[in-house]
């Protein structure tokens, strides 16, 4: 189809108001799209044009605030940059991103996530405080490296609605959290990897609910890898499960 | 804060991954290909008699032993993990099945290896 070409797609959306529906139902909607309309701009010509009361969460519309993942046909993908012509002529499903608890339409709590990433210390605690005067932390590129690649997440949390594991247990830290933390961790600056790494460690809590799916990497927008983080601090964990044997005593928790 | 005991059944799966990942395909061809059609190596390369001395040598106990035992774990915690993925655990129940059976055969690995003699 040539770019400027105004074609008409079913766009089907599970909807859920919870002061007049009692469970979510899906509402199909037909939507005219060109070959560079997003699955996001559908959305909004269904606001704009057919049912004001659509509900849904999106702020910068270029892949970088994570505000706007959904169930695109079943996967978790970002709205605005998933388009319209590659489901076409076939219907595209857009519902909340599983396993949150539904707000309203599209939108999920991300209470649950939000109170995790509370508890990772999500900042650089310094090793040796500096003053003013010191001047700058000095990191070589390969320090830098170390951490660049975990510091690109955009807490989306389309890796949570990947995650078979977080599924089926909402206490697991997840596979974006724990890039996070890995992030931190390895960090030339930072001083507080032992207090993470209880996070870590913990049964049903940490890096050890992981088996090894892998769909947390598929669907990360930014590559951040998270399945890699996560295998990382397995081994991090491990050397610390036996490691506090060789510590001096009193050195353990 | 409940320290997860998983590093004890996660290490020789590691090991077991890495040494799969090394030996298994080099296994597949010599043990399914190399030895039955006499590919390369000769019609008795894995006859009782030859393997029995290779059974018998240090060096060759261990590499049976590496082979046999964390291939076991390996497979064992794979098979956890898969159930727990389709939606199966019964928990402690399982655990039980598939890790004292894994450690029941080390034990059965180790012995038989050791029983054989140098």
């Amino acid at each position: 189809m040539s770019a400027s070409e105004i074609k008409t797609i079913e766009i089907e959306v599970l909807r859920y108001r919870p002061e007049q529906d009692t469970e979510p139902f899906w509402q199909s909607f037909q939507v005219p799209f060109s070959h560079d309309t997003s699955v996001l701009e559908g959305l909004q010509s269904i606001k704009d044009d057919l049912d004001a009361t659509l509900s849904y969460r999106w702020s910068c519309r270029m892949a970088v605030c994570g505000s706007c993942g959904m169930m695109i046909s079943g996967k978790p993908k970002l709205a605005c940059s998933t388009f319209l012509r590659d489901f076409y002529p076939n219907k595209v499903q857009v519902g909340p991103l599983e396993h949150f608890p539904i707000e309203r339409d599209l939108v999920v709590s991300a209470e649950g996530f939000i109170s995790k990433l509370e508890k990772i210390t999500p900042y650089i605690v310094p090793k040796e405080p500096r003053t003013i005067e010191q001047g700058e932390y000095i990191q070589t590129p390969l320090q830098l490296k170390q951490f660049l690649q975990y510091s690109g997440c955009i807490n989306c949390m389309l890796c949570y609605a990947a995650c078979p594991q977080f599924g089926m247990n909402p206490k697991f830290i997840g596979p974006g959290l724990m890039a996070l933390v890995h992030r931190y961790n390895v960090d030339s600056r930072d001083g507080a990897r032992e207090q993470r790494m209880e996070l870590v460690d913990e049964e049903d809590v940490g890096v050890w609910s992981c088996t090894a799916v892998g769909y947390c990497s598929e669907v990360c927008p930014k590559k951040v890898d998270p399945a890699n983080a996560v295998n990382q601090n397995k081994v991090n964990s491990a050397l610390n499960y036996f490691g506090r044997f060789l510590k001096p005593q009193g050195g353990q928790k | 804060m409940k320290r997860a005991n998983d590093p004890i059944f996660w290490l020789p799966f590691g090991a077991g991954g890495v040494l799969a990942a090394l030996f298994g395909p080099a296994l597949v061809l010599i043990t399914g290909f190399a030895a039955p059609f006499a590919i390369g190596l000769g019609p008795d390369a894995l006859g009782y008699d030859n393997m029995m001395a290779f059974a018998h040598n240090a060096i060759g106990k261990l590499f049976l032993f590496a082979i046999v035992v964390f291939f076991l774990w390996h497979a064992a915690l794979r098979i956890y993990h898969t159930l727990h993925d389709f939606g199966v655990h019964v928990g402690t129940v399982l655990k039980l099945i598939i890790f004292g059976g894994s450690l029941v055969a080390t034990v059965i690995a180790v012995w038989t290896l050791l029983a054989i003699g140098f």
